[in-house]
């Protein structure tokens, strides 16, 4: 083990080197360029390669590319570069792609605040390309869980055969704390599946447990990989409404289904907690200072920090409401995750705490917004 | 559908099971798959090697046919995912297959890094002059004064010579044919799959249904006496030159035969300097 | 406790290294906590610059500095601007050959850094003399960690450069401390 002094973005692309990525392809945007800068110093040094492709369609479909040549990739952008990425993402999720996607969220939307946070793509990251998909969205709120984050971020793009999306904020990505590098034989890593049959009965999208065998180019499968709908042989069938249904359920069966075993959520003081600080990223430690003052002031008050934000974790929500009455959403949006809460608990019980972006909640904020929920007003 | 009996020498290259396929009667783009096969078959590419990437449209369907591991990617973006695929396993032999419209308008911008960058990688553009998937309307490479769905008074724009655009980006091998020039289409598709780094091979091809039928080449057979009357070889013309005008002379040829490092060559150094 | 510092200068001062070395220095060589947090302007040189950082041996929530303990600033510019933010008994360090005070503000610490530096032989270490008399003023991080993180943040053929500059510094604010 040793110790570093990292920001966000360096801690990511350590954390990507330690989970074995062999292949970066990015475009430079503010403000997630520390993580290319350093995936172009640190991946030759491990047989790797940087690419700096010409816009983010193109890093997003090389990061594809490399997938199915055998390696684990990744891409780092922005806003409006994880626009431009949506497009390969779907990609990404009809051909069950194993990759992971950083978007260091900035102030939006277009080009908005290039150099200050936001938090304001969560949707985005769930909906942002066209089509029924799932995909998995992870928040870190230090860059010690950048590093830690980006690790499990692969894991779960090779056991889910889907893209990954660090849902990173500018904050996070500037800051730099001490983060903790395990030794390498203390880092657990997830392998794709590999081809177990021989190519005469290898059917590429057959899948007995959500998630098929992925065999790679220069593997002997002959695989055919499309962008349209597949059946199990990966042959076209976009004519075949019955191909169609099948296809689209596993994709979003496959994460919906397991939900509980990708949810990673943090709850602070929630034992007898009457209004629960709903957030995530940077916002979750402004969240925390005022809860601890609040705490100390009597409310019972607790935190309920997403470190997964996609899938949502619906079935926590359903039962959690049972015993908050309620539910603060602090986000550096205009309500965005808000909605997924009053979807799961009711709208009566929720409440938001927003900001447009360019800065995060002042502590003192949020402790008046307890107290004025804890005052009925 | 299969035949008791019949053996086509090519079927090993192909997914049987995915035949007929697509292309409408007086379709170049059979041609090119066969030119496309028989060079294959002339090279020593190992086909479990061999990767085919093309993006979207009526050219972009050749991946699906070929049995080796083919990627049907997004419209415009084969070339970066060939990138990709090339960069993870170098040893893959990678060619990209698409039409003018995949690899010039939506995905233009994707073909002139490539080749500026020199990624080793055989792209094969099939030029009919339209985008026929979608019925029929304008290209980057239409000609002026064409009619498409969408110029139905005629084009005017200046279309693209692809040719030109491969050279002034810098690929190493640059050659077109038409779908008339079987036997030359193939001997430069094979020269462009053993060559190192980025080459580049145009094939202007039919489209009776949706591009000749506006342009007074209502079938297949039209298209090819147009090619026959109208194609002059110059091999070694500088591309500029090679321009398509309606009506005008189709130069075709070997244009460009040079060598640099490519992209691949330049990783493995980096990478032995850490790795001796 | 929980203790805010912010570096305040132009772009090219090297600002953003000095707030990276204090932060370093306190989280991997004194075993505290410490957040650092760089802001600067679009321009890359003469725009203005600093650097944040957050101490405290507790965990650290709110990483911004919002009412700095310490204020060290290294042009008239950065002076203006951020002067106003500092805690009532807060110190004030300044580079006395590029900020001239206007008003009383409680404690001041005076350093003719750019000066010492140019005697040194190399200007651009006046953050560096800088940082040793921050040290040596505030003791908010001890020395030898605050060594350890100079030494591995500067080109080797530096080193010697650097640790000169950093110990003059020092020494500096440890009779600034004594008087």
């Amino acid at each position: 083990m040793r110790i570093e002094f990292y920001n966000g973005n360096v801690a990511s692309a350590e954390g990507a080197i330690h989970a074995g990525c062999k292949f970066f392809a990015g475009y430079p945007i503010t403000p997630s360029t520390e993580i290319a800068e350093h995936m172009a110093l640190r991946l030759p040094q491990v047989g790797g390669v940087f690419i700096q492709m010409e816009d983010e369609l193109a890093s997003m479909a090389a990061i594809l590319g490399a997938s199915w040549g055998g390696v684990k990739s990744m891409t780092a952008t922005s806003g409006p570069g994880f626009s431009l990425m949506m497009e390969n993402i779907g990609l990404g999720a009809m051909t069950e792609t194993p990759c992971v996607i950083v978007n260091v969220q900035r102030g939006g939307p277009s080009t908005g605040m290039p150099t200050l946070v936001g938090q304001a793509d969560v949707m985005q990251a769930r909906w942002g390309s066209h089509g029924d998909y799932e995909i998995i969205a992870l928040s870190p709120s230090s860059p010690q869980e950048c590093f830690d984050m980006t690790i499990r971020a692969f894991n779960l793009a090779e056991e889910y055969r889907v893209p990954v999306i660090i849902l990173m904020d500018e904050s996070v990505a500037h800051m730099s704390e001490k983060v903790m590098i395990p030794d390498e034989k203390d880092i657990k890593l997830v392998e794709r599946k590999k081809a177990s049959v021989p190519p005469s009965e290898y059917l590429p999208y057959k899948a007995d447990d959500f998630v098929p065998e992925m065999a790679c180019a220069g593997e002997g499968y002959n695989v055919h990989v499309t962008g349209l709908t597949h059946d199990e042989k990966g042959y076209p069938q976009a004519t075949s409404p019955e191909v169609q249904e099948k296809l689209v359920r596993r994709l979003c069966d496959k994460i919906r289904e397991n939900e509980e075993k990708i949810r990673d959520i943090e709850e602070i003081e929630m034992e007898d907690a009457k209004i629960a600080l709903v957030s995530f990223g940077i916002s979750a430690r402004s969240c925390k200072s005022a809860m601890k003052k609040a705490r100390k002031d009597g409310y019972k008050v607790g935190i309920i920090r997403l470190k997964t934000i996609w899938p949502f974790p619906e079935k926590y929500f359903e039962e959690i409401s049972e015993k908050v009455k309620k539910f603060i959403v602090v986000e550096i949006n205009y309500g965005q995750i808000k909605l997924e809460v009053e979807r799961m608990v009711g709208r009566k019980k929720v409440v938001l705490l927003p900001k447009m972006g360019g800065d995060i909640h002042k502590p003192e904020e949020i402790y008046g917004k307890i107290k004025e929920v804890h005052n009925g007003n | 559908m299969e035949i008791e009996g019949e053996h086509h020498p090519l079927d090993e290259y192909l997914r049987a099971d995915r035949i007929p396929h697509i292309w409408c009667p007086g379709c170049g783009l059979g041609t090119v798959l066969n030119g496309f096969l028989h060079a294959l078959e002339e090279t020593d590419i190992d086909l479990k090697n061999l990767a085919i990437v093309s993006g979207i449209g009526c050219t972009g369907r050749i991946a699906g046919y070929i049995n080796v591991d083919s990627y049907h990617t997004t419209h415009g973006r084969a070339i970066p995912f060939a990138t990709g695929l090339k960069l993870a396993n170098p040893k893959l032999k990678v060619v990209v297959i698409s039409g003018d419209g995949d690899l010039f308008a939506i995905g233009g911008n994707h073909f002139i890094h490539a080749a500026r960058r020199n990624i080793d990688m055989t792209v094969i553009c099939v030029n009919n002059y339209n985008y026929g998937m979608t019925g029929g309307q304008l290209g980057p490479t239409t000609p002026l004064e064409s009619k498409t769905t969408t110029t139905p008074y005629g084009n005017i724009e200046h279309p693209f010579n692809l040719c030109h655009v491969a050279h002034a980006s810098g690929a190493v091998y640059v050659a077109r044919w038409t779908a008339l020039h079987a036997r030359r289409m193939k001997d430069s598709i094979k020269e462009a799959l053993n060559k190192k780094g980025f080459s580049f091979v145009e094939i202007i091809a039919s489209c009776p249904t949706t591009y000749g039928r506006r342009n007074k080449m209502p079938t297949g057979l039209d298209t090819m006496k147009y090619y026959k009357e109208k194609s002059v070889i110059k091999h070694g013309i500088e591309p500029e030159k090679a321009d398509i005008e309606i009506g005008g002379e189709i130069i075709v040829g070997k244009f460009v035969d040079i060598e640099k490092p490519t992209f691949n060559e330049e990783v493995e150094k980096l990478i032995r300097r850490f790795h001796k | 406790m929980r203790r805010e510092i912010k570096f305040g200068g132009f772009g090219g001062q090297g600002i953003i290294l000095m707030g990276n070395i204090v932060g370093k220095a306190s989280a991997k060589y004194d075993g505290k906590n410490a957040v650092f947090t760089p802001s600067y302007g679009p321009e890359a040189r003469g725009g203005a610059a600093s650097s944040n950082i957050v101490i405290d041996e507790e965990e650290i929530d709110y990483p911004y500095v919002t009412k700095p303990d310490v204020l060290v600033v290294m042009s008239q510019e950065a002076y203006e601007k951020y002067a106003p933010s500092l805690k009532d008994d807060g110190i004030l360090i300044i580079d006395e050959d590029l900020v001239h005070l206007k008003n009383g503000v409680g404690r001041v610490a005076k350093i003719p850094s750019t000066r010492i530096a140019e005697k040194l032989g190399k200007r651009i270490v006046a953050n560096i003399v800088m940082l040793g008399f921050f040290a040596g003023v505030t003791k908010l991080i001890s020395y030898k960690a605050i060594r350890k993180a100079v030494l591995e943040s500067v080109p080797p053929k530096f080193k010697e450069l650097n640790e000169e500059a950093l110990e003059k510094g020092y020494k500096y604010g440890i009779k600034w401390r004594e008087e």
